[in-house]
């Protein structure tokens, strides 16, 4: 019926060698052409790495498997669009290390949560998020404002994440520390910190050194506010 | 007769060569993974009540940053998926090779206990790793990097001691089951390796960034992801049911025209699938279609190989009377169909703006996961456990029966609580009023689904309770008196 078959089950390699072949086909058509054609990620005016503190925050994000119940995705539907905002755009995530579209809303949708409430909130909502909203299924997070915010390995950091393609400078490495203390504390000058990350959301801290929930509230707050949708088209913001 | 010989049964198969010297087996390395198989099924379960009550109640999480549901639900899913279905493919794997082939296993008892106890270290690594603050923040993949390396290094290993005995075999064919293992053994080596590109932060540190980022890294996640289910949770463990099924029946698999159109076509568009976890997002939109129109047309190998396994059944039916392991093989196809069916249809894209993102797709990952996957494994492990420790039998059918019906009521509450949990989601989230404004806010969704979580625990409950009788029954029959062979 299958002489081909018949040869291929009676010897391990060709059978092993077919399988490889079989299954490397769909991936490589599908992967591979999202490195080689351009209009794959466009690139859209006001996107930029993030702060040293937020990029902590999302670490933190990370770390806590934030992601298993926020997706960071709008899809391009319009009750999405209306609840949440302007669907995501591929550029919105080009200096995801990793992406964090999700998969689930256990809770809503955070992709342009930056901004929509005050930092004053989040810190009352990560604490205990019940107090703020009776109904809400998030655990508590108040051992991260127990928890200092650790801050010696932060240039390794950006450091690695220049080797996998995000365009930090050795200007933003060399004062990575200074911008993480600058945006923790409300009373300093912000000037250098805007300059190289415009836009950056300062979080008011508590005064001493930065806790893990000053970097993820910062991080928060940057989430889809750095392209602004206000008065452009989508083929205006195309640099 | 060639046309057959993949898929006669083993033992009909060997008949014509008893004249052949006898191969000793080494079975101590099946004992401990069926061991290490209802242990971490046990702790998989129990985990996943647990998260399933801190979604009824959140103060179950009592403000400790290692019970919060976002460290624990890797370690739920790592334990059900890597730890018991490792275990139990890993074992069932051993086991097969050694007498499809008549071989004992390639590179010495050594290296197969290496395995053993290698990926039972990456197990409780990753376990421990997530519950301190370690993870690679993408589902099914959380590990880090060094933990990652250990699993390649074990698993290497692994595809070594089962290739190379399929190299030492002294039947002229290898058996279907070995085709399904070996795509397995080999697909999640190309697959871990693919999605775990990253680079360390510091050699000492528990943290890395993924080489990708966005739009690529999605992609290539749900690639992994999707395949995961496709060649983890599908291709190995339909290796078991092309041994276990009729081994227990007593007949030839139904149809070897269909196991070979099963297998070449399964693994080919299984890869394809993955997108379908990105329809509406930014991923260009030739790469959803093409996910879409692969997750359609893999319906059909998933009903072929459906239908390969009920079909060898024809002519000992009777068995589903006497044999509960057999039962809950056979249940297992019945849900593969079903998952498989819905699988498809939620890949479509105007279905999934529906589906995306709600509890739906949580019923069908467990439709698949205890349904088949672990309806499939207590199938086999209750084959095995009497085979394997030499007893004459089952210490109790009845206490085997209820477990499968408890179990499968388990099943019952959690899919159905999840498919209407899941579609009130996605309908409320999308709904208007009259004059033009979304009806609900989010919030409103969360409150409406608290009975059906409050089902959905229940329904763990159950398949736990279930899995612990079927461990009392296991450690009866290997100890009690009764089943000892005269």
């Amino acid at each position: 019926m299958f002489p081909k078959q018949d040869f291929i089950e009676r010897n391990a390699v060709l059978l092993l060698v077919f399988t490889l072949l079989t299954i490397a086909i769909g991936g490589i058509v599908e992967i591979v052409p999202l490195f080689t054609i351009e209009t794959t990620v466009e690139h859209v005016k006001g996107v930029r790495p993030y702060s040293p503190l937020e990029q902590r925050g999302r670490d933190i994000y990370i770390r806590e498997g934030c992601y298993l119940c926020h997706s960071q995705q709008i899809r391009a539907l319009r009750d999405e669009v209306e609840r949440y905002g302007h669907y995501s755009l591929a550029a919105e995530s080009m200096y995801d290390h990793p992406f964090q579209w999700g998969s689930k809303r256990i809770g809503p949708e955070l992709a342009r949560v930056g901004g929509k409430y005050s930092n004053e909130w989040h810190y009352a909502h990560l604490r205990n998020p019940q107090a703020l909203v009776p109904e809400s299924l998030m655990p508590r997070y108040a051992f991260l404002a127990d928890t200092p915010l650790r801050e010696d390995d932060i240039q390794d950091r950006m450091r690695t994440l220049r080797i996998v393609g995000v365009p930090y400078t050795d200007e933003d490495i060399a004062n990575a520390k200074a911008d993480m203390e600058t945006q923790a504390s409300p009373a300093a000058d912000g000037a250098a910190l805007l300059k190289r990350y415009p836009k950056a959301n300062t979080v008011p801290g508590d005064g001493k050194r930065p806790t893990e929930m000053d970097a993820l509230i910062a991080y928060l707050q940057v989430l889809g506010t750095m392209v602004d949708f206000a008065d452009t088209s989508t083929e205006q913001l195309q640099q | 007769m060639s046309d057959l010989a993949a898929t006669a049964v083993p033992a009909f198969a060997g008949a014509a060569a008893h004249s052949r010297a006898e191969v000793t087996y080494n079975e101590a390395i099946v004992k401990k993974c069926v061991i290490a198989a209802m242990f971490w099924a046990i702790i998989a379960f129990t985990v996943g009540v647990y998260i399933a009550t801190e979604l009824c109640w959140p103060q179950f999480s009592f403000g400790l940053s290692f019970l919060n549901f976002g460290r624990l639900r890797p370690v739920h899913t790592s334990a059900a998926i890597f730890a018991f279905g490792g275990s139990a493919l890993i074992g069932t794997s051993f086991y097969v090779v050694q007498r499809t082939c008549r071989a004992r296993l390639f590179g010495g008892d050594a290296l197969a206990s290496f395995v053993f106890w290698g990926y039972q270290l990456f197990i409780v690594m990753a376990a421990l790793s997530y519950v301190l603050g370690y993870s690679r923040g993408q589902e099914y993949a959380e590990p880090e990097w060094h933990i990652t390396s250990w699993l390649v290094l074990v698993w290497v290993c692994y595809a070594v001691v089962f290739i190379g005995t399929l190299f030492k075999r002294q039947e002229p064919h290898i058996y279907v089951a070995n085709w399904f293992y070996v795509a397995f053994i080999v697909t999640i080596a190309v697959l871990v390796l693919g999605n775990n590109l990253e680079v360390p932060v510091t050699v000492f540190g528990g943290k890395s960034y993924t080489v990708m980022a966005g739009v690529q890294n999605a992609m290539i996640q749900w690639w992994y992801g999707h395949n995961a289910v496709g060649f983890f949770l599908t291709a190995g463990f339909l290796g078991m049911i092309y041994y276990f099924i009729p081994k227990a029946a007593n007949r030839p698999v139904y149809s070897y025209r269909l196991s070979v159109v099963h297998f070449w076509s399964l693994i080919f568009l299984y890869i394809w699938a993955g997108p379908h976890h990105l329809h509406y997002t930014a991923l260009p939109g030739w790469t959803q279609t093409l996910g879409m129109a692969f997750s359609i047309m893999l319906w059909m190998p998933s009903w072929g190989g459906m239908i390969n396994g009920i079909m060898t059944l024809s002519g000992a039916w009777d068995k589903l009377r006497t044999d509960p392991g057999l039962r809950f093989s056979v249940t297992a196809v019945g849900f593969y169909g079903m998952s498989t069916f819905e699988g498809p249809v939620m890949s479509v894209r105007e279905v999934n703006a529906l589906a995306h993102y709600t509890d739906w797709v949580i019923g069908h990952v467990h439709s698949g996961a205890l349904g088949w996957v672990a309806f499939i494994s207590f199938g086999a492990i209750y084959y095995l456990v009497p085979v394997l420790w030499n007893r004459t039998g089952l210490y109790s059918t009845r206490l085997a029966a209820w477990h499968y019906w408890i179990a499968t009521l388990g099943i019952v509450f959690y899919i159905t609580s999840m498919w209407v949990a899941g579609i009130m989601q996605g309908l409320m989230w999308r709904a208007y009023d009259s004059y033009g404004f979304l009806q609900y806010s989010f919030v409103e969704s969360v409150v409406a689904v608290h009975p059906y979580y409050v089902i959905r625990m229940m329904g763990g409950l159950l398949f736990l309770t279930g899995a612990i009788i079927m461990a009392y029954n296991l450690i009866r029959t290997v100890c009690s008196p009764t089943t000892a062979r005269a």
